[in-house]
């Protein structure tokens, strides 16, 4: 072969880059993630670092009369003991909307666990064993635990002198926020009704119950300033609360994303972060905090208890004529992100309904109980399990499949919201319900076998509780809606800085943002979209932290869509910088380069027509091409305070479950066999990551729907089960088999098409549960978490 | 006090320890292995998941005092525990010979495919199958998981699930982790038959 020269070879096709969207790539952390080596907020070490501890009250609504911390300043090893009275600042209280809540308790505790003190010590036992020692009196003050005793004649006021931009039009100051959505008239459309059912529902407090503690370490730097090393959702957001209490500018306090062990919601607020920055500042040490299992119930906000009314009525024919509902959200203590919820509550009340007449009112309370605030599917999901039960309510009034009587309801593409807004994506409400009723039923008596039952598939499992007698199985549907991104005139960008260079011979893009990584794969994500739009192969993806702008925040379903949009949108612009640096260099050497259409593929510009150029190798030699620059979606508006009119949500999410339970009436247990779920995800960027989000929002879903509730003693407002022994979340043996179809029909006004899909399946996950062991049983379950001695009415 | 005990096959002497101490604590603080995972540090989690005298314990449990004189396997050391354990050393804790320490030289690795980071199979049919997300209970989960397939190389789904009832996981809703585990066996036996996945 050697001196044949000169034969003709293949031209090269742009070969399609591989590893871009559409592809399962595999997580690029997944290595560390499986050796050990990923370093999570809690895995900081620092030379002398000391150990933080908080102090935190033992009574849910009292005034403080007195701090001793002079004994536990003493203990050997201890370096700093913190009270209020110590912070450096003017501004004292942070939040995420409302900046109500102190760093550290003012006068009185509003809560049961509020921080009272903070130590710093050189082993966490010390610190803690200090921390005992700190000695506080308390003076009870009446406790406001629900509605009525928030609003009663002679009720405390939670916070006293409030002045946000909410008391200005709430009925009471023990009301954070009220939404009402008024539209068409409901009185009227009432009339038209032949049938009219109606319901009370509650929903009990969930913890996000994220594996990886509430920690970080806090550094300080020669400048005075401090280094911040934690588990969050949103660096800029937690970096806009830290700074003012520390009486630091923001360019002073430098945080860096570690790892996170999960989050869904309960790391929008700030937990340990100023604790840590503020015995660092004090000790002149590095500072480390991580929290317990026990603190980590009382250091982050939980999924909003409700109490829900509805009434619903419909033609004999079956269309839904009206709804009226009213949902009470406990927002404890402080504000959190309550307002936000209760928008997301009322405007999506209705569920994925055709309703043109509707009265909805949603508010949140200040209540002495636990703060509550973001949980996937937020103000979403409590709706969804209430008006799921009254379709079910309905369709079996009116003799109708519980199915059908939906999809007849069903709302598709155009239809308008109560809030006036119109659906303008694709909206496959119907054809989720017939995919996920088209999917085979799991077999019955599934756990009998020659050798008798496997106690294993039975309600009771190991505990040996029954072999099949009084076992009865049901089936359940539900399907609910979710928006999408930040609502409600929120200005909701993000950040995006995509580098591209030659190293060591090869085209590499770094993406440098602040998203956060909670394990939804957004750093899969972001290299798939670089390597789609840059056609390189290696991609670095640059750790996370407040040197880049701001991402907002990993919640309400909307990283792939706003920080994945962001990505794509700064390496097309990267791409036409490579463009232009092609034309400059190379622009004689062939006409394509001033009249075709030109991409990057495999390593190479080509034409629109798959002709090759260049290797970006020899386009780019030794230049770089760098940029940063903020990416929005569509803007929205606030919703009306009157009419809850406005077009208050950038996309819509849509998934239905159907469930498959088998109970056991005679002790109350349930198993749930199978719990299939079919949801529309615009565009499936990585299809494993997708089935990996559905199946875990769906596992949620099915815990807040048996087994997950935190307990608030109604007479003292304390936390009863702050422990994984306590407060159970679903173990492998509880999770079913979750079969997944996904379903991709593009939205035309989002990156690629996608859809965000995190929470949709938390909604109607739960619905679904409650529906089949309705099912099962015939009882009316109102509540959720079903426990056992509602089904055995004992 | 002072406790001695074997770690991955390395003799280790963990000093000042407190007796109050849990394994997991001085497996983390003292002796630089963060691998093991402090999610409730009541026992309830599985994410401490190690190996005491090839046992599955909760780290968080056992008492640093009761390691005296024993071998612990985490997840830092899995890699090597499964591939000496296919060399024939029970144990895990045979260490490395001379001759093969001193041929020992750095290889790069691919974060994406696993290809030359020397993964157990366990590991590596975690990442193939999507079983990682926020991966904070990916440790325990291996280390319990390595020790079913090494009792049981081809487990029926129920007895996965018996396995790993000790494991909670809050991202996945654990169908891949079930997916990971019976990757993992297939290839188990696809090696053994001699035919290759």
């Amino acid at each position: 072969m050697a001196g044949v020269t000169r034969t003709p070879t293949n031209l090269t096709q742009g070969s399609k880059t591989k590893g871009g969207i559409g592809e399962s790539t595999l997580r690029p952390d997944g290595t560390l993630k499986v050796t050990g080596e990923f370093a999570y907020s809690s895995d900081l070490w620092h030379e002398d670092m000391l150990w933080g501890f908080t102090l935190r009250s033992t009574e849910a609504h009292a005034e403080l009369v007195s701090i001793d911390t002079s004994e536990a300043l003493a203990q050997p090893g201890v370096y700093a003991v913190l009270t209020y009275d110590d912070l450096p600042a003017d501004v004292k209280h942070y939040g995420l909307e409302i900046q109500d809540t102190p760093v550290l308790a003012h006068g009185k505790v509003r809560h049961h666990g509020e921080p009272v003190a903070i130590v710093a010590a050189d082993h966490p036992e010390t610190a803690r064993r200090a921390a005992a020692k700190i000695k506080i009196e308390y003076r009870q003050l009446p406790l406001v635990t629900d509605e009525a005793s928030a609003l009663a004649e002679d009720a405390p006021l939670i916070h006293e002198g409030r002045d946000d931009h909410h008391i200005g039009h709430v009925p009471h100051p023990n009301i954070v926020h009220r939404q009402p959505i008024i539209r068409g008239n409901a009185d009227e459309a009432r009339k038209k009704a032949d049938v009219i059912v109606e319901g009370e529902y509650v929903f009990g407090m969930q913890d996000q119950a994220f594996l990886g503690p509430e920690s970080g370490l806090a550094v300080p730097s020669e400048d005075g300033g401090v280094e911040l090393y934690v588990a969050t959702q949103w660096l800029h957001s937690d970096l806009r609360q830290i700074a003012p209490v520390l009486g630091l500018p923001e360019e002073k306090v430098r945080m860096t994303l570690s790892g996170v062990g999960g989050a869904f919601g309960g790391r929008e607020d700030i937990s340990m972060q100023i604790h840590a920055c503020l015995l660092a500042l004090h000790t002149g040490k590095p500072v480390k905090i991580v929290y317990n299992r026990f603190e980590s119930f009382f250091g982050h906000v939980h999924r909003h208890p409700a109490k829900l009314w509805y009434e619903h009525g419909a033609t004999k024919d079956g269309k839904l004529t009206h709804m009226k509902c009213r949902i009470v959200l406990d927002g404890g203590a402080y504000a959190s992100a309550s307002p936000a919820v209760v928008g997301n509550a009322s405007s999506l009340s209705a569920g994925p309904y055709v309703i043109d007449d509707v009265e909805i009112e949603a508010i949140a309370l200040y209540t002495n109980n636990p703060p509550c605030g973001a949980m996937r599917g937020f103000g979403a999901v409590q709706a969804c399990f209430a008006y799921e039960a009254q379709m079910d309510k309905l369709a079996d009034k009116l003799g109708l499949d519980r199915v059908a009587f939906r999809q007849l309801n069903a709302m598709e593409q155009g239809t308008i919201m109560p809030t006036g807004q119109p659906v303008d994506s694709p909206a496959p409400v119907a054809e989720l319900l017939r995919r996920v009723k088209a999917m085979p039923l799991p077999p019955e008596r599934q756990w009998e076998s020659s050798e008798g039952a496997d106690v294993r598939q039975l309600p009771g499992g190991l505990s040996n509780t029954t072999h099949g007698e009084g076992v009865v199985r049901g089936v359940g549907y539900a399907v609910g809606i979710k928006n999408v991104g930040f609502s409600e005139g929120f200005d909701d960008y993000s950040t995006a800085k995509v580098r591209m260079e030659v190293v060591a011979g090869e085209p590499v893009a770094t993406v440098h943002t602040a998203m956060a990584e909670v394990g939804q794969g957004g750093v899969t994500v972001h290299a798939q979209i670089a390597r789609t739009e840059l056609g390189v192969t290696q991609v670095t993806i640059h750790p996370a932290d407040t040197q880049v702008g701001s991402a907002g925040s990993t919640s309400a379903s909307r990283q792939t869509y706003v920080t994945g949009g962001a990505v794509k949108n700064a390496c097309e612009l990267v791409r036409e910088k490579v463009l232009e640096i092609g034309r400059r260099k190379m622009g004689t050497f062939h006409p394509a380069w001033a009249t075709a259409e030109l991409l990057l593929e495999g390593g190479k510009v080509i034409t629109d027509g798959g002709e090759v150029l260049a290797d970006l190798v020899d386009v780019l030699e030794d230049e770089v091409v760098e940029l940063e620059e903020e990416w929005r979606h569509r803007p929205t508006v606030a919703f009306d305070l009157e009419t809850g009119q406005g077009d208050g949500h950038v996309q819509y999410s849509f998934a239905a479950h159907r469930a498959v339970v088998e109970v056991d009436t005679e002790l109350g247990l349930v198993k749930v066999i199978e719990l299939a779920c079919a949801q529309d995800v615009g565009k499936a960027l990585n299809p494993l990551s997708v089935v990996g989000q559905i199946q875990g929002g769906t596992t949620q879903g099915l815990g807040v729907a048996v087994m997950e509730e935190i307990i608030v003693d109604p007479k003292t407002a304390k936390v009863r089960n702050p422990s994984f022994t306590d407060y159970l979340i679903p173990t492998i043996l509880d999770t079913p088999t979750i079969p997944v179809d996904v379903l991709e029909l593009a939205d035309e006004h989002a990156p690629y098409g996608l859809r965000g899909i995190g929470e949709a399946p938390t909604l109607s996950s739960t619905p679904a549960v409650l529906a089949a062991i309705r099912n099962a049983t015939g009882l009316e379950l109102n509540k959720t978490p079903v426990r056992p001695e509602h089904l055995t009415g004992t | 006090m002072r406790v001695n005990f074997t770690v991955n096959g390395r003799k280790q002497e963990a000093d000042d320890v407190w007796e109050g101490e849990s394994l997991l604590y001085v497996l983390r603080e003292r002796l630089g292995l963060p691998g093991s995972k402090n999610a409730c540090e009541q026992g309830e989690c599985g994410s401490c998941t190690v190996r005491l005298d090839g046992v599955p314990v909760c780290s968080c449990l056992v008492a640093a005092g009761q390691v005296e004189g024993r071998e612990v396997v985490t997840v830092e050391g899995l890699a090597d525990f499964a591939k000496q354990r296919a060399e024939g050393c029970a144990s895990g804790a045979c260490g490395t010979e001379l001759n093969k320490a001193q041929q020992w030289q750095a290889k790069p690795a691919d974060s994406q495919t696993g290809e030359g980071s020397g993964l157990s199979p366990i590991q590596q049919a975690f990442i193939d199958a999507g079983a990682v997300q926020c991966g904070f209970c990916t440790p325990g989960l291996l280390v319990a998981a390595d020790e079913l397939l090494e009792r049981n190389t081809s487990p029926s789904d129920a007895d996965i699930r018996e396995a790993l009832s000790g494991n909670l996981c809050r991202c996945t809703g654990y169908e891949k982790i079930l997916d990971a585990v019976r990757l993992a066996a297939a290839r188990g036996e696809a090696e053994t038959a001699g035919t290759g996945v």
